[in-house]
């Protein structure tokens, strides 16, 4: 006999328990504290830090420790914690000259003005499987260039300097920044808001676009004119106090792609640019935010819109990760009322399909085709 | 970071209901018209419900009864979840009962018995614009609507049936709302389209991710997209409910082994509770009873 399935709550409440047992995993290892994963997993905080658009460190570690180590669903697990606090304000613009820098490469110039500083990277080390990683050895102290508190000059200023490059964007003076938080998406957008979506866009979907801008869907002939990563102060105006206090110092990735010129009978030519910001150190993203964005802006420079990655509708409104995952996944969520619907439709379909075959058309048939 | 677990009655902050009530306020006086809104990241996926959860937050009091139904039970997993969620962040009385419930949230199905004035139904809207499907920018959907631009739509209908002989929309069937806005109904299956049409109750649409809010209010026209030569039908059952003998009511189809055995059993799980509850056996009951 059949019975209707009961029990969704219980089945519910194993099933999460099942999910803790597995998130734990064997009982005799020692449990990763927050601070492990806040110290030895930084880059995953990062990532984590810059989707879900909350910049703190312990709750990325937990959401990551939480998600079992899924960053999709631990960018997800913060975004929904972000969107109770309360807003008190907005901070001002960071000043990313300002930035203490912790690696600066620029492939554009040899050599320039405050130099190119490795720093932390991945670049250059060989692919090899460490296996002295398996024991906890000893790990030699860094040794760095004390950079002071000099700052360290843009090399889109060295570009400007010439009328080069075209300036900073620059929106209307009385320009009030967007807020993709606050306010539904209208396309068309302007570029603050744009940036603002690249800038918690998921990596993966990113680095696709700007990929196949380098493979001609869409070229925009970049050069990495600047990628400085390091700590910017964060300040905001306090109207009793009639002047900005500081918050505290956050950690970001900047780049500058120095892009295709553009020109006309008025105006000389000039290089363009590509924006990229991102919260912690994620070189790959705000490479790839600055390719798209670059390509974004097509319309601006009346290019011809012609590849994915320029078509504004088509790229935000897929870029966000937690959007994605959601409606991807819902899929397997029951849907049995529509397909009901559906196989009604088809056996239907498929009786008058018999029936037709052996009569001839249906008078209705052809007269609808006519 | 203990204290982190603390929230507000309904879970959304009363300044975020403010403004998603300003916009059901909105959807109210426009009826059909898809009302952007800030949507918010909910503790739950976006495709899962998050519009009709911000909806049903924004506009849930303490007093409130609250039913959720997904498929038109009240107990399938998602439906457990939600109603969970609210009893947990609202302390919130829920029920089963249609007729108890002042505020149905729902997912794919409008609940068999007629709802009555001052209840409101909530829906959960995945793809809120019809034209979706026929343009896939919004720049363009939202000039059409503007323009009262449907044609589009109605050649997609002829189409089908030049090609099939029927309208191949079996859900999420469109409906000209009083008139002027074409509306998506939600992937209800088109069975239930009429009962949109003049209801007493208020109805209010959620698309979380596509943030918007759209409402058909009480007493309101709601008419199914047709031709005069093939007018809108709503889909028939051979068979009444295998357990409550039910006819007239939408079906789901149960596999019950490997050699093409089915039953047909009522897809609004109190609907048929109810039934049975008042001495009404479908065959599959009464056999059982037999033997």
């Amino acid at each position: 006999m059949y019975v209707a399935v009961k029990g969704g709550e219980a089945a519910i409440a194993n099933a999460h328990r099942l999910l803790a047992d597995r998130r734990r995993g064997d009982r005799s290892l020692p449990a990763i504290s927050i601070a492990q994963i806040v110290a030895q997993l930084g880059l995953a905080v990062d990532r984590v830090m810059a989707e879900a658009s909350l910049y703190d460190r312990s709750l990325a570690a937990l959401a990551v420790t939480q998600a079992r180590g899924d960053m999709i669903e631990a960018i997800f697990i913060l975004r929904a914690y972000r969107t109770t606090l309360p807003r008190f304000g907005y901070a001002q613009p960071v000043d990313t000259a300002d930035m203490k820098i912790e690696r600066r490469v620029s492939a554009t110039y040899k050599d320039l003005p405050g130099g190119q500083l490795l720093g932390p990277t991945f670049d250059y080390t060989h692919r090899l499987l460490d296996p002295s990683l398996l024991e906890d050895g000893p790990v030699d102290e860094p040794e760095q260039k004390d950079v002071g508190d000099a700052v360290t000059m843009r090399v889109s200023e060295i570009l400007a300097g010439e009328g080069l490059i075209e300036p900073d964007g620059m929106l209307p003076e009385d320009h009030v920044p967007g807020d993709i938080t606050r306010e539904p998406l209208e396309f068309p957008l302007n570029r603050d808001l744009r940036l603002q979506a690249l800038a918690r866009g998921d990596e993966g979907f990113l680095l696709a676009l700007a990929y196949s801008t380098q493979r001609g869907y869409a070229r925009t002939h970049p050069f990495a004119g600047e990628i400085r990563i390091g700590e910017v102060e964060v300040e905001m105006d306090i109207p009793e106090l009639g002047f900005a206090v500081s918050l505290g110092r956050i950690r970001v990735t900047e780049c500058q792609m120095v892009n295709q010129f553009s020109g006309s009978a008025k105006q000389p030519p000039q290089f363009t640019r590509g924006y990229g910001l991102v919260f912690g150190q994620s070189e790959r993203k705000a490479m790839a935010m600055a390719l798209v964005d670059r390509a974004l802006r097509a319309q601006e420079f009346g290019e011809d819109i012609v590849a994915p990655a320029q078509d504004e509708e088509f790229v935000i409104s897929h870029s966000d990760n937690v959007q994605a995952t959601g409606f991807v996944e819902h899929l397997k969520l029951p849907h049995y009322v529509d397909f009901q619907a559906e196989l009604d439709l088809v056996r239907r379909m498929r009786r008058e399909h018999v029936a037709a075959k052996s009569q001839g058309p249906k008078p209705d048939m052809k007269e609808a085709a006519e | 970071m203990t204290d982190l677990a603390t929230y507000n009655f309904a879970y959304l902050d009363e300044q975020t209901k403010r403004m998603i009530r300003r916009a059901i306020l909105k959807a109210i006086a426009i009826p059909g018209y898809q009302v952007p809104f800030a949507s918010r990241e909910m503790p739950m996926p976006y495709g899962w419900g998050t519009g009709g959860v911000q909806v049903t937050a924004a506009i849930l009091g303490p007093d409130d009864v609250l039913k959720v139904i997904d498929q038109g039970a009240d107990d399938t997993t998602n439906a457990v979840s939600i109603r969970a969620f609210f009893q947990k962040v609202a302390n919130v009385a829920v029920t089963t009962k249609t007729k108890d419930a002042t505020i149905i949230q729902t997912r794919h199905r409008i609940p068999e018995e007629k709802l009555g004035e001052g209840q409101t139904l909530v829906y959960q809207v995945p793809i809120p614009e019809p034209l979706r499907f026929l343009e896939p920018r919004e720049t363009e959907t939202r000039k059409m609507h503007a323009l009262e631009e449907y044609g589009l739509m109605h050649v997609k209908l002829y189409e089908d049936i030049a090609r099939n002989g029927h309208i191949a929309t079996t859900y999420a069937y469109p409906v000209k709302v009083e008139g002027r806005y074409v509306m998506d109904p939600s992937p209800t299956p088109k069975f239930d389209n009429p009962k949109m049409h003049m209801s007493d109750a208020l109805q209010l649409f959620g698309a979380g991710r596509e943030k918007r809010i759209y409402a058909v209010p009480p007493h309101t026209q709601v008419v199914s997209l047709d031709f005069e030569d093939h007018p809108f039908e709503i889909q028939h059952f051979d068979k009444p409910c295998a357990l409550c003998g039910a006819e007239q009511v939408y079906l789901d189809e149960v596999v019950l082994d490997d050699r093409g055995g089915r039953m047909f059993v009522c897809s609004d799980t109190d609907h048929c509770e109810d039934r049975r509850a008042h001495g009404h056996v479908g065959h599959l009951l009464a056999q059982e009873a037999a033997e």
